[in-house]
């Protein structure tokens, strides 16, 4: 499995073979606070890097989730509907969101790496 | 143990008094928990002998609503009301809400059986009076804001919106012209991005300049051929009168567009500036903000809105003529003469009731009371805003018009946000002012006192403000985190209330841990 | 002026205190030209509480009020009887004065009395879930239309012939600005339609109303069936809430979505408004819903309290995607029918509607037997239609001279229908007494003879 890679909206991606596997980040499900619904795409959508795909919302706002990469939707993160707070207890490992068969696994190389990632939150705040 | 500095109580008198009428606030069941099988409070006359008609589509199953009688019922709703605070019980300075004194005249007016007991399919000879009345009040919003037509039906701001984006939207079509898209500045109400894009449109905001108003340059650069409006908050959201706006809507006009003003903020220049005289072709009035029918916990409302001649024709049905007929109604399209009307926004007639109370109100203040209205409203908001400024951060400079806003630099680095500065404000005796809009603002306070307010109150609140300000600065963060802790409740769980909602009561629910019975039920299918 | 609290030291010390020596000051960002010097002119000045109110009250003295003589009109607005302790309880300014609940802990009236009006509307539908009220009928019609096209990703409805015009027409308002399109049944005052005909996998939603506008009762569970074969949902609207305590509800049918006018409880006339829009729907719809929903939760004590809860699906969190551009409900109405519900109970309502249901069948065999007069209903709850002899609208005219308010002609809703021409909507509440039938049974047989 290949190392994990970042968007600028706070999306992560990490590719297994021709799947990647996405989520939003730690930092996203802080700035969030508690999350209470994830509405999660169809199987088999397709979608192009940085469409809305998802969205994630805690009792006071409802933010969008990108995709990271061009490809298919092959499968969702159903455990999110019964327990939307796995999003802010694990968003990098259990809280995943979707699954997504690239079009082009090469394209993540256009994502921030983990130290650039931490870098870049660091300038926002 | 608790003590301040001083060594004596730091409470104010309305907290002890809060305090010490807790035991009056009783915790009350809801009415699906005290019902009993037989009992009710209607008495109704013995049932006549009769042939069953129902064509087979008989109720079989029980409802399921519980029985009480009517001291029950009374007493249950008198319980639940002590829970509430209103404009009577207390100062409520909701910014963009307008929660001014709402006068019992107006009620009582409106519950005359010649207004409350007509029904709106009533043949039109049996209803002259209250069409009259519905003219009038037209005749008084078109001439305070100086526009020469109306449309009265839309049921509420939002409504009213809807109405004036569609009236835009037949204009722009018998012009030939295919616009698409609606400018927007950031700090609108949600309604405003909301109304345009269920009409079609695509919506693209507009960044406030530093002096938190519309920045006529940006504005101008996206203004083009394919823009149908812009949708302005004026006095805007900041609570600021946008001062170039006889430019922008000299720029709006010359790109083709129409210019909508969300006239929600309408109580601070009522009487002394008329929207006509800005340029503005298409304005919604809210008759529950500015002219004092009652909120009610959210609603009814009421959205009339006044139309330049450049979309006068395009109105909602139905609307009233007068000729020598007397007073008419038009309902249909094939009897508009003269008037192409785009169809039909809601059931009957518009709001009548709110139309009663708001001319009562109308009638009571006159054009010279109106005039202290605005005065007074804005004279109100900048007292506030002169009293606190020293001690919190205002983040555009005065004057302001019928709001004051304040945002949360003032409150950097102490822990304390502006939600606990509002819920500690609630044990102070005061309804929180609106927190968190506009958006444009990083922590918004948006103070809006209206004119309904005396000296005294105003007083007592800034008082109380800077007090909380002092606990900021003492550092007393468990204080705000805690508030409020004399109110009827404590500060509820609503990411629970989100995640597995719970949204009617079920007898499930009580057995089952709060349970939702229907998820269960659902999942199941 | 008694509004208006500042006196004009008040104001002298306020100004100081802000560095300015006048209120026009304060004004200074409004342009020049567009200042005015004084009062908007032509207008009248303030007046003395009974000034207006005998204004006022010379204006209502020149309607006829629908207590004041035998009254028979329906066609979505029902006059019942409302409990005076209704009106006395909702003049409490805790309720009457006070914003939407979005400060749950000095807002747990509110909250409660929504979430039980939430639990009443579900009751009476037998459906899931209901929000906490839209502006009227109507537009929760409308409403409903546009978040079945959401849900099925659809953007066709069909609309029975039968459906109350008003809700037609708001429905059609929204589909052009809007962009959807619908089919619309002809009316039928005696036929059934056939609307499963008009059901493809291109239909988003199938309405009709219970009972009909022309009075007339159906069970639906068949179309709801063919709807659900072919992926669309089903719409309920009911215009007399009243009937569900006596008919079976649209839940039992098989509805998705249902939408109803609640002003027969709990609410006057008012000519037209304000009412109170239901909206009730199937669970697993939730997320789609228009407008505010109540919900239950607990306190920082863990005491059971409510708040406004999945409100990101509104125009204040997700402005242009937002599920509707709704802000303002139609709470204080709703409050009105909660109140008026639960003094009603099971006992009161489910008596209520056979009253209404009772005394509207006498009337009936009444007027069958006026020479001339024909009533299409085979079934009806409280409303029916009657067919006379000559135009509807000039026999109205004719007995709103006695004064007789007989009922709303059919041609005033569909005024391109020719062949409606004669139809008379009657409708028939506990209200109506057996002299005001005794007076309009007596009054037809004249002016149709």
């Amino acid at each position: 499995m290949s190392q994990t890679r970042f968007t600028k909206e706070h999306e992560w991606a990490r590719v297994d073979g021709d799947v990647a596997i996405c989520g939003i980040t730690d930092y996203a499900q802080k700035a969030l606070g508690d999350i209470v619904y994830v509405e999660l795409p169809a199987i088999g959508k397709k979608v192009k890097q940085g469409e809305q795909v998802a969205v994630v919302e805690s009792s006071k706002a409802a933010s969008e989730v990108y995709a990271p990469v061009d490809g298919e939707v092959v499968a969702v993160n159903d455990n999110l509907s019964n327990d939307p707070g796995k999003v802010n207890a694990a968003a990098q490992s259990d809280g995943w969101f979707f699954k997504i068969k690239a079009a082009n696994a090469a394209q993540t190389g256009s994502l921030m790496d983990e130290p650039t990632y931490q870098n870049y939150v660091k300038g926002l705040s | 143990m608790s003590m301040n500095t001083q060594g004596r109580p730091s409470k104010s008198a309305i907290v002890l008094a809060m305090e010490a009428n807790k035991g009056l606030v009783l915790d009350e069941p809801l009415i699906f928990e005290q019902g009993a099988e037989g009992r009710t409070g209607i008495d109704l006359p013995e049932l006549p002998k009769y042939k069953e008609r129902l064509g087979g589509v008989r109720r079989r199953a029980a409802i399921g609503l519980p029985g009480l009688s009517e001291p029950q019922v009374v007493r249950h709703y008198t319980r639940l009301s002590q829970k509430n605070f209103g404009i009577d019980s207390t100062f409520y300075p909701l910014g963009s809400c307008t929660m001014k004194h709402n006068p019992r005249l107006n009620e009582k007016m409106a519950r005359l059986p010649g207004f409350g007991d007509l029904h709106p399919m009533q043949p039109t000879s049996t209803v002259q009076g209250a069409l009259e009345l519905i003219d009038q009040l037209a005749h008084w919003l078109k001439t305070l804001t100086g526009m020469p037509a109306v449309a009265m039906v839309p049921g509420a701001g939002a409504h009213g919106e809807f109405c004036g984006m569609a009236a835009i939207k037949r204009a722009l079509e018998a012009r030939g012209e295919h616009r698409t898209k609606v400018l927007v500045p950031e700090s609108a109400h949600g309604t405003n991005p909301a109304t345009a894009a269920a009409l079609g449109f695509t919506v693209e905001a507009i960044p406030a300049n530093a002096e938190g108003r519309v920045d006529l340059a940006i504005l101008k650069s996206k203004l083009g051929p394919d823009v149908a409006a812009l949708m302005l908050t004026n006095p805007n959201t900041c609570g600021l009168f946008e001062r170039d706006i006889v430019a922008i809507a000299d720029a709006v006009h010359k790109a083709g567009a129409f210019f909508y003003c969300d006239g929600a903020n309408f109580n601070a220049i009522v009487g002394r500036v008329r929207p006509a005289d800005l340029g503005i072709d298409v304005m919604h009035i809210n008759l529950h903000k500015t002219f004092s029918t009652p909120h009610g916990g959210g609603g009814p409302g009421s959205g009339p809105i006044v139309m330049a001649e450049s979309l006068a024709e395009f109105v909602p049905l139905p609307y009233i003529v007068h000729d020598n007929q007397g007073f008419r109604l038009i309902e249909h399209a094939v009897d508009a003469m003269g008037k192409k009307p785009f169809g039909r926004l809601k059931g009957f007639h518009g709001q009548m009731g709110m139309f009663v109370r708001a001319l009562a109100y109308i009638l009571s203040h006159g054009a010279d009371g109106l005039w202290q209205v605005a005065s007074d409203a804005v004279l109100n908001a900048n007292y506030i805003l002169a009293s606190l400024q020293d001690v919190m951060s205002a983040p555009f400079k005065g004057p302001c018009m019928h709001e004051a806003l304040f945002d949360d630099r003032f409150l950097k680095d102490t822990g304390i946000t502006t939600v606990d500065m509002a819920k500690a404000l609630i044990d102070r005796g005061f309804h929180p002012m609106t927190m968190y809009f506009p958006l444009v603002v990083h922590g918004a306070f948006l103070i809006e006192p209206t004119e309904t307010e005396s000296k005294e109150t105003l007083d007592a609140f800034i008082a109380a403000m800077r007090d909380l300000v002092r606990e900021v600065r003492l550092g007393n963060v468990e204080m705000f985190k805690q508030s409020p802790r004399f109110a009827p409740s404590r500060r509820m769980d609503e990411t629970r209330a989100a995640r597995s909602p719970i949204l009617k009561w079920t007898p499930a629910d009580r057995e089952e841990n709060g349970d939702n019975g229907d998820i269960t039920r659902d999942a199941a299918e | 002026m008694r509004y208006l609290p500042l006196t004009e030291d008040d104001r002298q010390g306020m100004l100081a205190k802000i560095g300015v020596k006048s209120v026009d000051e304060l004004f200074c960002d409004v342009p020049d030209a567009a200042h005015l010097d004084g009062p908007v002119w032509d207008l009248p000045n303030h007046q003395s509480e009974y000034e207006v109110d005998r204004a006022l009250s010379a204006l209502a003295a020149k309607n006829v009020a629908a207590g004041s003589c035998p009254f028979f009109i329906g066609a979505g607005a029902y006059r019942h009887h409302v409990p005076a302790s209704v009106d006395q309880m909702l003049l409490r300014g805790e309720f009457l004065t006070s914003y939407t609940p979005y400060q749950p802990e000095v807002a747990q009236g509110t909250l409660q009395h929504m979430f039980e009006f939430q639990t009443q509307i579900c009751l009476l539908t037998a459906m899931d879930v209901a929000n906490a009220s839209m502006y009227d009928g109507p537009t929760a019609c409308a409403e409903a239309v546009m978040m079945a096209n959401r849900i099925t990703q659809r953007r066709h409805a069909v609309i029975s012939g039968n459906l109350h015009p008003h809700y037609r027409e708001t429905t059609e308002t929204m589909a052009q600005m809007t962009g959807f399109t619908l089919e619309i049944g002809q009316p039928s005052p005696q036929a059934a339609e056939d609307l499963i005909k008009l059901i493809d996998d291109k239909t988003s939603c199938v309405v009709v109303q219970n009972p009909d506008f022309f009075g007339r009762l159906s069970d639906y569970t068949k179309l709801a069936a063919a709807c659900q074969a072919k992926g669309a949902l089903l719409i309920v609207a009911i215009a007399e809430i009243v009937s569900l305590g006596l008919i079976k509800p649209p839940g039992e049918m098989g509805a998705d979505i249902v939408v109803a006018e609640g002003q027969g409880i709990g609410n006057g006339l008012n000519f037209g408004g304000p009412y109170v829009g239901l909206f009730a729907c199937k669970q697993k719809y939730i997320r789609q819903m228009p407008g505010r929903l109540c919900g239950e939760t607990v306190d920082a004590d863990g005491k059971r309290g409510f708040v406004l809860t999945l409100s990101t699906r509104e125009q204040h969190i997700r402005r242009e995607k937002a599920t509707s551009n709704i802000c303002t409900s139609s709470v204080l109405c709703a409050l009105g029918f909660t109140m008026h519900l639960s003094l009603l109970g099971e006992k009161g309502l489910t008596g209520l509607a056979e009253l209404n249901h009772a005394k509207a069948s006498n009337l009936v065999d009444q007027l069958a037997e006026i020479p001339g007069c024909r009533v299409l209903n085979e079934n009806f709850f409280n409303e029916f239609t009657l067919q006379l002899p000559k135009p509807a609208s000039a026999v109205v005219d004719e007995l709103a001279k006695r004064p007789i308010l007989a009922g709303v002609p059919v041609s005033r809703l569909y005024p391109d229908k020719p062949a409606l021409e004669n139809l008379l909507l009657v409708t028939v509440t506990e209200l109506t007494s057996d002299k005001d039938v005794e007076v309009l049974v007596r009054a037809l047989r004249e002016v149709c003879k």
